[in-house]
């Protein structure tokens, strides 16, 4: 008997890379997808690493593909805008060996800043788009994406959300099957995309899709099924939509389950159709399967009654189309929000305490430190996308230069590698006179703790030599008298800096350099006390928002919780009655 | 029928852990089990909730209001947040910790009083367990997650030995003995 046991959707999804022999994955970290390639890194068999895109790691896998061999590449729905350059090509090259992307979507945004619907990707692109209803399809599909994307010569998406990548479900685990590196054979037509090679390459792409249309329409290839329930009711859904229908009709309905979302099998659908009473589309996020359902002449209901907007759930689907809803028990009163916060120790903590104090425009970046957004620190004005706040900050300026030394952009060591640099190369090549701010806290922190190329490891875990931001920012322009390194934890002397920085007519770079509390390498063997004795309420330790500080309400005055505290002596600093005292544990 | 056993607290206090030695229970048990866990964002000290559902088979990877048998709840006012997820004769087992929220730390509300009596007014078969306590006696306050296995060992579907194997399954071999007590300690309070 095979062994069954529980994965992550995410770690299923390694496990079908192994399973397949896929020999390179090459990813950006980004919430839901991140552990797929962290368990991938795990196989010996497998050569796993972080590229510091989405966009190099996509070609990194492509290159490994057409040498080849099989490759993988992951990222979360807003990483595919950054590879969909390279992605768009793959349909008209092919590919060599078999090469699958995962894009995880984040409906409900649990970690995201949108809850863009990725399926549109495969359409526009011309890709074919599997989507994985749970952890034992995430390894099946994975596996089968790759016979089919050698088979048709074209790399395949995996789609899942965030409920699939981070729910855990019973897998049966196969041996791997090696794949030896195929012949790499120079073709020009094939691989040289200008407009004499690339023309006859579009009707090879619109031809291979009707090609896997065949693959949709046949239901023994096992990905587009048909479940017979009653007939009252048809649904047609596919990935999480599909548990949630499930689970709220059992065998109320008939089911058309679609576990392959791009091309779409219109034979199945119209079959389906005909032998249902009612037709109904349930999908999170966009109307992409009702339109096209639609569009083929089928009525069916579907955004009529479902939102376009947030997660699903079974319950939501309980409300809308049975008018069903459970008994429950609450209290009166409305509990406070408990939104999440930087941790107690957090570097960022006193960077951001220390923008807002001298009233500065911030514009932000991607990462833990947008939390500098929310009260009580509130020093974040923007947060867009990847490496928006170095490009973003220097248009800012062009059009308000007398705010230019009232202003600056904050990125992360992580970011600032993903798409940081090319925008601080547009600051000086076109005369900017932006400050940039790089907090260099050692580590990707918001998704977990990856290594990224300052870091001085790689994803497997072997040191290599870590590159330096502050060589970076000079090789891209900046004069090495305005490259300044500064400490975080030490909010006076980052003032200090950030003023003469903030004055000078010249583009410059102040890089906050303190680790992220979380790394095991940072001691955290002390904490701090407040001797109410000394303590004259003035709150002033209140205004770094650390969450191990709040006021005792019988004295007036604050206490800290020693048994979250880190020592980091932030609020220390901040007290000018000598009143908090930092002590070894 | 598929049972709900809901996790909720902060980020970082362990749920992830206590998901996972309830799922593996389940597997042992023979069930069809998912588990649904929150990663990234909202870890950071935030309102956390995990889902364990096993049963024959399972479909929906969720628990919706009205729905969770149990809710193992590792901070007093996160167990009254999700009151509403309980199923009508639920059972609520609570450590009695408190975590102030931002809200509250920058004083534009205040933590609500009363939480325990006032969902015992409710009904509610609740069960609170000092748990940060017994998991200091055990050795480690991180082992609080174990302290409320343990509590739940008393009275579910699975039997002490399968929720204690798999607790051994999950937790590093170097905190084994840690948590051993505070497994016991959560069982006996």
């Amino acid at each position: 008997m095979k062994k069954r046991q529980l994965m992550l959707g995410n770690e299923a999804i390694a496990r079908g890379l192994f399973e397949a022999g896929c020999r390179l994955v090459s990813s950006y970290p980004g919430t839901p997808s991140t552990e797929i390639s962290e368990y991938a890194a795990k196989y010996d068999e497998i050569y796993a690493e972080w590229a510091p895109n989405e966009k190099v790691a996509f070609e990194t896998a492509l290159g490994a593909a057409i040498a080849g061999g099989r490759s993988f590449c992951a990222m979360k729905h807003v990483g595919l805008n950054v590879a969909a350059d390279p992605l768009f090509i793959t349909a008209y090259t092919g590919i060599n060996a078999g090469m699958v992307i995962t894009v995880a979507d984040d409906p409900g945004m649990h970690s995201s800043q949108n809850e863009q619907d990725s399926r549109h990707y495969a359409i526009a692109a011309k890709l074919p788009m599997l989507e994985p209803c749970d952890s034992s399809e995430c390894l099946n599909f994975t596996k089968l994406a790759y016979d089919l994307s050698e088979e048709y010569d074209v790399p395949f998406i995996i789609r899942t959300t965030t409920r699939i990548a981070h729910s855990q479900s019973l897998v049966e685990l196969s041996d791997r099957v090696e794949k030896e590196v195929k012949e790499y054979v120079k073709s020009a037509p094939k691989y040289v995309m200008m407009p004499g090679y690339a023309r006859p390459k579009h009707p090879n792409a619109e031809a291979r899709l009707e090609k896997l249309r065949k693959i949709a329409n046949d239901e023994t290839f096992g990905l587009n099924k048909i479940i017979e329930g009653s007939n009252e009711i048809g649904i047609i859904a596919s990935g999480v939509a599909f548990d949630y229908a499930k689970e709220a009709f059992g065998d109320k309905a008939s089911y058309l389950k679609l576990g392959m979302v791009n091309p779409m099998p219109d034979e199945l659908i119209k079959r389906f159709a005909a032998s249902v009473k009612k037709l109904i589309v349930i999908e999170e996020l966009d109307n992409i399967l009702e339109s096209h359902v639609k569009a083929i002449g089928i009525e069916c209901e579907g955004k009529n009654k479902l939102p376009i907007i947030g997660e699903f759930s079974h319950e939501l689907i309980k409300k809308a189309l049975l008018d069903e809803e459970n008994d429950k028990i609450a209290l009166e009163e409305k509990m406070p929000n408990r939104p999440p916060v930087l941790c107690p120790g957090c570097p960022h903590r006193g960077l951001f305490y220390t923008l807002k104090k001298l009233g500065l425009t911030v514009l932000g970046d991607i990462g833990c430190y947008t939390l500098g957004a929310v009260a009580p620190l509130e020093a974040m004005d923007t947060t867009l996308c990847m490496g928006a706040s170095v490009s973003s900050i220097h248009g800012f300026t062009k059009i308000r230069p007398a705010d230019a030394k009232k202003t600056v952009a904050v990125i992360g060591d992580s970011t600032f590698m993903h798409s940081g640099i090319t925008g601080l190369v547009n600051i000086t090549y076109n005369k900017g006179i932006s400050t940039v701010m790089i907090l260099d806290n050692s580590i990707t922190g918001m998704t977990g703790h990856q290594h990224n190329p300052c870091t001085g490891f790689t994803l497997k875990g072997e040191p290599v030599r870590g590159l330096l931001p502050e060589k970076i920012c000079e090789a891209a322009g900046i004069a090495p008298e305005h490259i300044r390194i500064a400490d975080p934890g030490d909010p006076a002397s980052l003032e200090k800096i950030l003023k003469e920085e903030l004055e000078t007519e010249a583009p410059s770079v102040i890089i906050a350099r303190r680790p992220c509390m979380l790394l095991k390498s940072v001691v955290k063997d002390s904490f701090c006390i407040i001797d109410s004795d000394k303590c004259k309420k003035c709150r002033a330790c209140m205004k770094i928002g650390c969450p191990c500080i709040s006021m005792d309400k019988d004295t007036g005055k604050p206490v800290i919780d020693t048994s979250l505290c880190t020592g980091c002596g932030l609020c220390e600093k901040m007290c000018r009655f000598d009143a908090i005292k930092t002590l070894k544990r | 029928m598929t049972k709900n056993i809901m996790i909720v607290g902060v980020g970082g206090q362990g749920s992830l852990l206590a998901s996972r030695i309830i799922g593996n229970a389940a597997l042992s048990a023979g069930y069809d089990v998912k588990v649904s866990e929150v990663h990234g964002m909202a870890q950071r000290g935030g309102s956390v909730v995990t889902y364990v559902r096993y049963g024959e088979k399972v479909e929906s990877p969720v628990i919706c209001e009205g729905e969770a048998d149990v809710i193992l709840s590792f901070e007093i006012m996160e167990a009254a947040r999700w009151l509403s997820y309980l199923k009508i004769g639920g059972r609520m087992i609570t450590s009695t910790q408190k975590i102030n929220p931002m809200p509250v730390i920058t004083g534009s509300c205040d933590y609500p009083e009363a939480l325990t009596e006032k969902m015992a007014e409710k009904g509610v078969d609740l069960t609170a367990v000092d748990a940060v306590a017994l998991a200091e006696e055990a050795g480690s306050s991180k082992a609080a997650n174990v302290v409320l296995i343990g509590a739940m060992a008393k009275s579910c579907d699975f039997s002490k030995d399968e929720l204690y194997e798999a607790m051994k399954a999950c937790v590093p071999q170097k905190l084994l003995a840690i948590n051993e007590k505070a497994f016991e300690l959560g069982y006996n309070s």
